[in-house]
């Protein structure tokens, strides 16, 4: 290694340096450690790394004896902890231990016994010569010469055209990733008649089983034999609030979307589709947790804080003729968060 | 010779004939490493990714990376009798009833932080030393894409069990790919296969989780390391160390064992991590189900800046000839982010724009004598903090008994007056240093120790540096501002561009204002005064 040296018997005082205060001194001089002149203090570093070794290997037989012996439904109490599976943890701080102690001695050994002399190497320009970069646009032309690239476009123009064309199958070939989304942001289960059941018992409501102040968890409820899937649940819960009917504020064509005080709400977030699972019954807020939209139900879940820009869809609701309280409609607008169909 | 060695050197010997390894390892073994502790970071990250291989490929034995609903009839009795995705049964299953299971779910999500932390900080070192600069661009353009992948990944895993908290997160992701413009909706539907939740995207997340990504993120860090393996490492300047050399310790044995012994302490206390603080006990959080929702929602640190965005975004939406563009969604979820990693990216060229250095740079920069890098970058990590407050703005609510309310608005304000704050405060910082060092070299360092004048007045005593310390203060350079040239090179008067100009105006911000480092003729001179 012709461009390596060792940095302390080279570098030199540079002549330089009595004249100049601020010139480059070259490296401080070397200082040496204990184990580098005194045998002892090698040899005892020598036993200090060999002992983190050896204790990382009686670690890992702790291990293998927690795997063995430690039933794997034992749980032990450690304080700031709590209630901890008692093999998980032992299988980890011994496998910590017997990793970090490797890690140690080998750190050890390479501080305080191996050669600690800097070494200098030179850098090398990392730019080719001009010598090498003609040779390579040589190498280029000459290829393309000898393959005849300029003189047979034919073969150039159809290589190309052929090219771009086969980069368009794997677009084709991803297609069916999925449907098109036709209408399916703009529909729910909700329609004219259909009942309100609760979320997650599926039991009808009738307005005299909700109380002033309180809310409701609602779902669609579902003719028999067909069951509400995951997707169906992204749009049709519905949240239930009992106020007094004179605390609304609504607008005039939704005063008789009320029932007894009872107004209903899609319960996905206009913003993210989060549920909007808080209701807070002095203020009379419904709040998403997912980043904090307020909704103020007496004026219809208008926005009154965070970064939703659209009110709850309101479900207007009635009962039938056994008293349940039922959809008198399906939603009028899509639930959930907006899309670039999305006309309103 | 012993056998050992005699068969050693017999399969050194099949290796090298048929692969000729020996001349590259003579050439590469002796290698020369710079050693300082900001040098490590990068390493961390790299032994992270080692260990998040080493344990996701241990959860992939166990882990099913499937939808079906099922009802849940395992040990693990709270439960018991729910329906639930197989992904996240399989989940509660690894972590009761798999022996070293919750152990390595542990590892492998401590170390995903890690990793992501180490990325991070890893990045600021190589930003406010000037590391990027010529011919080191390229590494920080794959740093950045790795970053970027990371935390693309670490979303991914997050989102595979399947629990409540993880759906939600997804859900958050589904609404902002459905608020692009134009295609949002379809690409929602192509990458769902259908509406959102439908039964395919763990599966498919799965593979991106566990194959592709890890895949690039693999192929990129063998760039990254070629290439430091190539240029060469920077080092910090300092007596002996120059544009021309490099001063470290040779590959072998000293680099070796310290980076080797290195990699098992990190997996050590990664593991310690895991076996101690749990994170995500996702049995108590229940499976997703798209109409529930738990309080407090917090996605990793790594996400919480974009959640903190999302949260303080102000709620403007646009209804127009039948469409809706949401710029609650599309500004902090995707503009203000684009932002941000595309002005990272760009930094290094920005920056030599601006100076006009084309020069190859191998010794590192001192924060302090880059006043105006290292504002900006104040001034950048300033933003991300105030998003990430924000980001955890419930849970700060209820810690310090503040309202949401002021919190969001404090994060409004803040995010666009802090920054400035930081930058200004931050170069002032740095030119009082920049003082300091010029006071050492001229007058001394202060040496703690009063001595009284026969005035009465107690004055402290300066020792003089050597001559060493007198070289780390000095060495750096002091570049010129790039004036605009009003005249061309034959005394005629023209008028600047507008490039030019800007140009000429952003050099004079950044080295307009500097504190003159002492010359030998400032020495020189005061060596007179004094005798
Ligand atoms: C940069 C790389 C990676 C990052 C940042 C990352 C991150 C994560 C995170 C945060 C989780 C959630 C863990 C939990 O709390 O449950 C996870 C889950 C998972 N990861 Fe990774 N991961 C990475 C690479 C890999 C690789 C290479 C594999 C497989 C070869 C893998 C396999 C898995 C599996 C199977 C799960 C689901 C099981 C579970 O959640 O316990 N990961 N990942
Ligand atoms: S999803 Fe409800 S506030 Fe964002």
């Amino acid at each position: 290694m012709s461009d390596t040296h060792s940095g302390h018997e080279s570098s030199g005082h540079q002549s330089s340096t009595a004249l100049s205060p601020l010139a480059d001194p070259g490296l401080p001089p070397h200082v040496y450690r204990r184990a580098d002149t005194e045998p002892r203090a090698a040899k005892k570093a020598e036993r200090q790394v060999a002992i983190l070794f050896a204790l990382s290997a009686v670690s890992t037989v702790a291990f293998v004896a927690s795997f063995v012996g430690i039933e794997k439904d034992a749980f032990i109490f450690i304080p700031l902890f709590g209630s901890t599976q008692a093999q998980q943890l032992a299988l980890g701080m011994t496998l910590a231990l017997s990793l970090f102690l490797i890690g140690a001695g080998a750190v050890h050994w390479a501080k305080t016994l191996m050669p600690d002399h800097e070494v200098i190497q030179d850098r090398h320009e990392l730019r080719s010569s001009d010598e090498d970069r003609q040779g390579v646009i040589e190498v280029f032309r000459e290829g393309a010469e000898a393959a005849g690239l300029g003189r047979r476009s034919l073969i150039k123009r159809t290589l190309l055209g052929s090219m771009g064309l086969v980069t368009l199958t794997p677009i084709l070939l991803l297609r069916d990733l999925g449907p098109l989304p036709g209408k399916q942001l703009e529909t729910t289960n909700w329609e004219a008649g259909r009942r309100l059941v609760t979320d997650p018992d599926g039991k009808p409501l009738k307005a005299s089983d909700i109380q002033v102040g309180a809310v409701a968890h609602i779902l669609p409820e579902m003719p028999e034999g067909s069951e509400l899937t995951l997707n169906d649940m992204v749009k049709d819960p519905v949240i239930l609030v009992r106020l007094r009917p004179e605390d609304f504020n609504l607008p005039a064509d939704r005063k008789d979307w009320v029932h007894e005080g009872i107004i209903a709400f899609s319960k996905i977030c206009s913003h993210m589709g989060c549920a909007v699972g808080l209701y807070e019954q002095q203020t009379h807020h419904l709040l998403c947790p997912c980043h904090q939209s307020t909704f103020d139900v007496e004026t219809g879940a208008q926005v009154i804080f965070g970064p939703a820009a659209r009110p709850l869809p309101q479900l207007a609701i009635t009962v039938d003729s056994e008293g349940y309280l039922i959809a008198k409609q399906g939603f009028t607008e899509p639930v959930g968060p907006s899309f670039w169909e999305r006309s309103s | 010779m012993t056998t050992g060695k005699r068969i050693g050197g017999s399969v050194a010997n099949f290796v090298d004939e048929r692969t000729g390894a020996g001349r590259a390892l003579k050439k590469n073994l002796g290698k020369v490493f710079p050693d300082h502790w900001s040098f490590m970071l990068g390493e961390v990250a790299m032994y992270s990714f080692v260990i998040l291989l080493l344990s996701g490929t241990f959860l992939t034995f166990f882990f099913v990376p499937s939808q079906e609903e099922i009802i849940y009839q395992g040990n693990y009795a709270p439960l018991s009798g729910l329906s639930m995705s197989q992904a996240y049964a399989s989940t509660v299953d690894m972590s009761f009833d798999v022996r070293g299971g919750m152990l390595m779910r542990q590892v492998h999500h401590w170390s995903a932080l890690i990793f992501l932390a180490a990325m991070v900080v890893h990045m600021m070192r190589v930003f406010f030393t000037g590391a990027y600069r010529k011919p080191r661009e390229f590494n920080w353009i794959i740093g950045v894409g790795l970053l970027t992948l990371g935390i693309v990944e670490g979303f991914l895993g997050y989102s595979l069990p399947d629990d409540l908290l993880s759906g939600t997160g997804i859900r958050i992701a589904e609404a902002i790919i459905q608020a692009v413009p134009l295609v949002g909706t379809y690409v929602a539907f192509f990458l769902f296969g259908g509406g959102f939740p439908g039964t395919i995207f763990i599966s498919r997340i799965y593979t991106i989780h566990v194959l592709l990504v890890p895949g690039i993120i693999l192929a990129l860090i063998t760039a990254h390391v070629l290439l430091v393996w190539f240029q060469k490492h920077t080092q910090y300047p300092g007596p002996g160390r120059t544009e021309k050399n490099v001063v470290g310790f040779p590959l072998l044995p000293v680099y070796m064992a310290k980076a080797g012994g290195f990699f098992f302490i990190v997996f050590g206390i990664t593991t310690f991590l895991g076996a101690v603080a749990s994170i995500n006990p996702i049995w108590l959080y229940g499976p997703y189900n798209p109409s529930q929702i738990s309080a407090g929602s917090q996605p990793d640190w790594y996400m919480g800046w974009l959640d903190g965005l999302v949260r303080m975004a102000p709620n403007w939406e646009t209804h127009a000839f039948g469409h809706t563009v949401s710029w609650n969604i599309l500004i902090p979820g995707l503009i203000v982010p684009g932002i941000m990693f595309t002005g990272l990216a760009l930094w290094p060229f920005i920056e030599s724009w601006v100076t006009g250095d084309k020069r190859e740079h191998h010794l590192l920069e001192r924060p302090r004598n880059a006043p105006t890098r290292t504002a900006v970058g104040a001034m950048a990590l300033t933003f991300t903090m105030v998003t990430l407050i924000n980001g955890g703005n419930d849970l700060l609510a209820i810690t310090f008994d503040l309202s949401i309310n002021q919190i969001m608005w404090f994060s409004r304000i803040g995010v666009f007056v802090l920054p400035p704050i930081a930058y200004f405060v931050t170069k002032r910082i740095c030119l009082g240093l920049q003082h300091k060092d010029r006071d050492t070299v001229l007058h001394g360092r202060e040496s703690g120790r009063l001595v009284m004048l026969p005035s009465g007045e107690f004055i402290e005593v300066h020792e003089p540096i050597d001559q060493y310390a007198r070289y780390s203060l000095t060495n750096h350079e002091q570049p010129e501002v790039v004036e605009l040239q009003l005249e061309d090179a034959h005394g005629v008067a023209r008028p600047g561009s507008v490039k030019e100009k800007i140009r000429a105006r952003l050099s004079r911000g950044m080295y307009g204002e500097q504190v003159q480092k002492p010359t030998e003729k400032d020495l020189l001179e005061l060596e007179d005064g004094h005798h």
